[in-house]
């Protein structure tokens, strides 16, 4: 081996090394900070309006897109889905495909990405910002944590909204995909409620779902206030802070439903 | 509910008319030295400023003694408690007697001038709310601006955000406020009315107010003694009769406004021509 190629594979090793390196010492802080963040709670739910008024901002003002997506998703899949049945002939069991797609993994997964660039990126702008404009400080030299008055309350909103997104953005899918197979296509109503009720288990598929999107809402908050509050203080340092909620979040996401998917996973007796 | 008086420790009874020390107080951010030996002490109930140039370490001063930064070395004490060694519990107990005017105002972007000022009222008391309300209006009132009650921080100039924020400040009536340049940003008159309203407040509820600034005049005019800060010392000290007739350049040079003089108006750096000429 040449030296120049030796020290070119020195230094990628090196560039490798040192990004694992931060990667799990950031790791560590986020782990560190998700724990602090448990431990001011009982602040935020002492004072409930704060969290109520976060869960406003993430919850409610997340609805149109989580609604609007949902009901296209929906009827995209149901589509897509007779556009394969039918050469089966088992164009009944559309209701069936298009619930089990949404609560096991549509409905978490993509009302979770949503959920992270919609509320998100909003957290840790905002919370970005607080600390660029020395909000946090001020808060600090008036012996009020900001953990507990401005990080918990939005780790809570975000948490408590997600998992009721997902199960929105399921319904409305699951009505999307309704109306055009049941409405536009012409599939029997009674067979394809009938195929969805029989075929979907509580136990294994919706709370399954509902397991999904606490775990996402949890990552996507954690994130999003953790990004937050050791951004930069600076307007660059804030916009590099959202772009990475959105861009870890959703990675995050991914990464945790095909792990949670293959724990859930029944198909291969495991 | 935990009440708002700043707790005397038993240390204090020891000098109990020194509300803050700081001795041989040396600090750094990462490599770059900021204060290197800074040592005062601002009696009980007086008006002190610290007064220095851009940069010369006057808001780092301000962040030790609340406790937002530990010095390198030397001792930071207040109301006789030692501020480093203080952990996270007995540091808020601490600052709950502690008002702080931030240099950039630092309001809640997210609640309107009422809410600012009613924060720490809310946060720290159970008062009633109708109690705040009025407690709210007489801060608002003293800075002039009652009527900006409903408004959003956004809505207001610079000048009257920096009038909230000193409302805001002393909203808990606490016994040491830290003004970090109160002045600045303001026309002559709220200038005045400002300089005023520190002694008044200071005089009628026997506080200790530490003012940072860079306005010579105004301060001469309202405080009973000042610090003047340079490159990480202390360059001179007095009350202001000693200062109008101090004869030491660097005090002159404040006093004068010259830009030449023995406080630096340039940041340290290479020489000018070898920067400008540094691409040959
Ligand atoms: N967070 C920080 N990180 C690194 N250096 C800092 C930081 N804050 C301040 N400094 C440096 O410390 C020095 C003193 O800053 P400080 O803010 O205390 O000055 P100041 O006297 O308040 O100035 P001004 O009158 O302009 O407000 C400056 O040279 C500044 O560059
Ligand atoms: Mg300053």
């Amino acid at each position: 081996m040449t030296s120049a190629a030796f020290l070119g594979l020195a230094h990628v090793l090196r560039r490798l090394g040192a990004g694992t390196l931060a990667f799990i010492t950031r790791l560590g802080f986020a782990t560190r900070f998700a724990l602090a963040v448990i431990r001011n709670s009982p602040a935020a739910v002492r004072r409930i309006h704060l969290t109520l008024r976060e869960l406003y901002f993430a919850g409610v003002l997340s609805l149109i897109i989580i609604l609007v997506s949902g009901l296209f998703v929906g009827m995209v899949l149901a589509l897509q889905g007779y556009d394969v049945l039918i050469r089966y002939g088992a164009d009944e069991s559309l209701g069936i495909l298009v619930a089990l797609s949404l609560v096991r993994e549509l409905g978490p997964v993509v009302a979770g990405l949503l959920f992270a660039s919609r509320a998100g990126s909003a957290i840790t702008a905002e919370i970005g910002l607080m600390k660029a404009t020395e909000q946090l400080s001020a808060m600090e030299m008036m012996a009020v944590d900001p953990m507990a008055r401005v990080v918990a309350p939005r780790f809570w909103g975000g948490l408590i909204a997600m998992p009721l997104l997902a199960a929105l953005f399921s319904t409305l899918g699951i009505f999307g995909a309704y109306l055009v197979g049941v409405k536009l296509i012409g599939i029997d109503a009674g067979a394809f409620w009938g195929n969805m009720q029989a075929g979907v288990d509580f136990r294994f598929d919706v709370l399954n779902g509902i397991i999904k999107s606490f775990v996402f809402g949890t990552a996507v908050s954690v994130i999003a206030v953790f990004e937050g509050y050791v951004a930069k203080p600076t307007a660059e340092g804030v916009s590099s802070a959202t772009t990475k909620t959105v861009v870890v979040s959703s990675l995050t996401i991914l990464a945790l439903d095909f792990v949670l998917t293959v724990f859930m996973f029944r198909g291969l007796g495991v | 509910m935990p009440d708002t008086r700043l707790p005397v420790a038993p240390a204090a009874s020891r000098c109990p008319d020194i509300a803050v020390e700081l001795d041989n107080v040396t600090f750094g951010y990462d490599a770059r030295t900021v204060l290197s030996g800074i040592t005062m002490s601002i009696p009980r109930g007086k008006v002190v400023a610290i007064m220095g140039g851009s940069g010369s370490g006057k808001t780092t001063i301000l962040r030790l003694i609340g406790g937002q930064l530990k010095p390198r070395s030397g001792r930071v004490i207040v109301a006789g408690q030692s501020v480093p060694d203080l952990d996270r519990e007995a540091l808020f107990e601490m600052r709950r007697g502690l008002g702080m005017l931030f240099q950039f105002g630092a309001l809640f972007t997210d609640m309107t001038v009422f809410e600012n000022i009613a924060f720490a009222l809310r946060e720290h008391t159970e008062l009633p709310e109708e109690i705040i309300r009025d407690l709210v209006l007489m801060k608002l009132q003293a800075v002039g601006l009652r009527g900006t009650a409903p408004l959003k921080p956004a809505a207001l100039s610079g000048g009257m955000a920096r009038r909230v924020a000193l409302a805001r400040a002393i909203a808990l009536d606490p016994m040491l406020v830290m003004y970090d340049e109160p002045f600045a940003g303001l026309d002559p008159i709220s200038l005045g009315v400002v300089g005023q309203l520190i002694r008044r407040l200071n005089d009628a509820l026997g506080i200790t107010s530490v003012v940072v600034t860079h306005d010579v005049y105004e301060s001469l005019k309202m405080v009973d003694y000042m610090y003047f800060v340079a490159e990480g010392r202390i360059v001179a000290q007095g009350t202001p009769a000693e200062i109008r007739a101090s004869d030491e350049a660097y005090v002159r040079q404040f006093v004068d406004g010259e830009a030449d003089g023995p406080v630096p108006f340039h940041d340290p750096a290479p020489a000018y021509a070898d920067d400008l000429f540094a691409h040959d």
